[in-house]
């Protein structure tokens, strides 16, 4: 039976590169599939891209093209990658430059486009998901509106052969689903397959996450060289069944625990996984380890697709202001209180108006507060933790100034103050009719 | 005879976000303990343990053919991952919050 191996080359923007180097090297992989563009990250490039035209693709795609683009040019590999965020056509363009400069030669470049729905939306009655609202109500904190787009915007990039494609937003698995689909010649309307391959889809698509990054617990989940953890390769077959396995010389491992606890990650119901391409069904999924690092994924399939498609929205909420600072010794938990009361005070009589307030104390209740707080044990090593939402950027600096003010003017020993203020660009959610979208992909091509 | 035993010993979990929900995932180590963990880790069970972290409702998923369970945790980290002012914004500490729950063994 046809196999293809398809690698998992970024599981998130800033991911590593190295491992994606690592198995497009010696990986014996036909495509390399990279998931670089998180929910929020896709705002910020638009406003990039409002600034310079040129500008508003990926972070790190000067450095991910510099290392990926000669194995697709001498190796025969097709690289995937959502890298074009909120302009494919200027990551195209970029590309093409990069390619010229180093003298890369045989590449077929396609800037998939149509996800941008920002024009359709802004005006429109279609309910946030979140608020309640209609979109319009947004109005101009409505900065970005992209539709998750599936496999049909890729394919027709795969059809007209090009060995580099560059998209905006697109849904993680369908990264991964294309080229099993274009491979295979699976129908577009053949949900059990395109269900089973949206599982192997989204076992690769947050990179090490199923070859033992985020798993180790040293002494309850040991992970062999979790330093050198490469990304997985699937070796997927026509049935849409497929092994999750690594390179022999990365670190890592591939086991049921490592495939179970990804499989499940940020999915609901997992007989109702939705996806542009199809309604994946994980809930009779069984996974059989066959040797090491090879775990056989089967059983997985899926019902028909679901007939709109989501969008994210990125909309503009004022700014976040943090300020932290540190205690330690006898009496540091209380001292932290004790400021925690004072800067509280402090932005209520200073006439900060905030939309949302958090203060908590980092070595004690920052993350499981309730759970694991534990009266009559005394932390030695505390920091004091203070975020708040605000209208304006002067606004969110004084909530660091006055946490930076206890140095001088609250209980003793504070240290280590930092500050941060960042805009608040929040993601929001609504859907498109799909015959809104209008896909196109262009093509250049450096020879 | 029954003893109490804190879920870590007994499973390994992950946590995922998509806007304000958080899913948890809780996998037994020793599959014979999947219907222990069905009967003693209910949804009421979790939502109670993470009061204060959880605005809206628990639902838990269960898939036997992976002896695994996902909970669906609505309403956590306001505004989602880009705008909640939670420190670990996405949430991905909170799977060893669930591990923390303490459990009768019989």
């Amino acid at each position: 039976m046809k196999t293809i191996r398809i690698g998992s080359g970024a599981g998130y923007a800033g991911d590593r590169i190295d491992p994606a180097v690592d198995l497009v090297e010696h990986g014996n992989i036909k495509y390399i599939c990279f998931e670089a563009l998180a929910e929020r990250t896709i705002a910020i490039a638009l406003l990039q891209k409002q600034q310079n035209p040129k500008k508003g693709y990926g972070q790190f795609l000067e450095e991910r093209m510099e290392a990926i683009l000669p194995y697709c040019a001498e190796k025969g590999v097709v690289m995937i990658s959502n890298l074009g965020a909120a302009n494919p056509v200027a990551a195209l363009k970029k590309t093409v430059s990069i390619a010229n400069e180093k003298g890369i030669k045989h590449l077929k470049i396609g800037a998939v486009v149509g996800d941008d729905v920002l024009e359709y939306l802004k005006d429109s009655e279609n309910i946030v998901w979140e608020t309640g609202e209609p979109v319009k109500e947004l109005k101009e904190k409505l900065i970005s509106a992209n539709a998750y787009l599936g496999v049909e915007a890729i394919l027709p990039a795969l059809r007209q052969d090009c060995n580099v494609i560059i998209t905006g937003r697109v849904a993680d698995p369908s990264l991964f689903l294309a080229p099993m689909v274009h491979e295979f010649g699976w129908d577009i309307n053949d949900w059990h397959r395109l269900g089973a391959g949206t599982a192997i889809g989204h076992l690769l698509e947050c990179s090490a996450q199923v070859t033992g990054g985020y798993f180790a617990s040293p002494g309850l989940k040991d992970v062999p060289d979790l330093l050198n953890v490469g990304f997985p390769i699937a070796e997927v077959d026509e049935e849409g069944t497929a092994v999750i396995t690594k390179l022999a010389q990365a670190g890592g491992m591939v086991t049921k625990r490592t495939c179970k606890e990804q499989l499940f990650y940020e999915i609901h119901d997992p007989s109702n996984y939705l996806t542009p391409d199809v309604t994946a069904d994980f809930s009779e999924i069984s996974l059989l380890q066959e040797a090491k690092d090879r775990v056989r994924v089967l059983k997985a399939t899926g019902r028909q697709r679901p007939d709109d498609l989501k969008v994210s929205l990125g909309v503009k909420e004022g700014f976040i202001g943090e300020g932290e600072i540190s205690f330690a010794g006898y009496g540091a938990l209380e001292r932290a209180k004790m400021s925690r009361e004072i800067v509280k005070e402090r932005i209520k009589k200073m006439g900060v108006k905030t939309n949302d307030y958090r203060a908590e104390i980092i070595g004690y209740n920052s993350l499981l507060g309730g759970i694991t707080e534990i009266d009559g044990i005394e932390p030695l090593d505390v920091r004091l933790r203070v975020a708040a939402k605000v209208d304006t950027k002067r606004d969110a600096e004084r909530i660091g100034e006055e946490v930076e003010n206890l140095y001088l003017n609250g209980p003793a020993g504070p240290g280590g103050a930092r500050k941060y203020v960042r805009p608040l660009i929040a993601a929001y959610s609504t859907t498109i009719p799909r015959k809104q979208i209008k896909l196109d992909v262009i093509i250049k091509e450096v020879v | 005879m029954t003893r109490k035993i804190k879920l870590y010993h007994l499973a390994h979990s992950r946590a995922g976000d998509k806007g304000e929900v958080t899913n948890i995932s809780l996998f037994p180590y020793d599959e014979s303990n999947y219907e222990i963990l069905k009967a003693k880790v209910t949804a009421d069970v979790v939502k109670k343990h993470f009061q204060g972290h959880v605005r809206g409702d628990v639902v838990r998923y269960e898939v036997p053919s992976l002896h695994g369970f996902n909970f669906v945790m609505y309403g956590t980290r306001p505004g989602g991952v880009a705008a909640a002012l939670d420190l670990d914004s996405h949430g991905k500490g909170l799977c060893f919050g669930l591990l923390e729950l303490e459990i009768d063994m019989p």
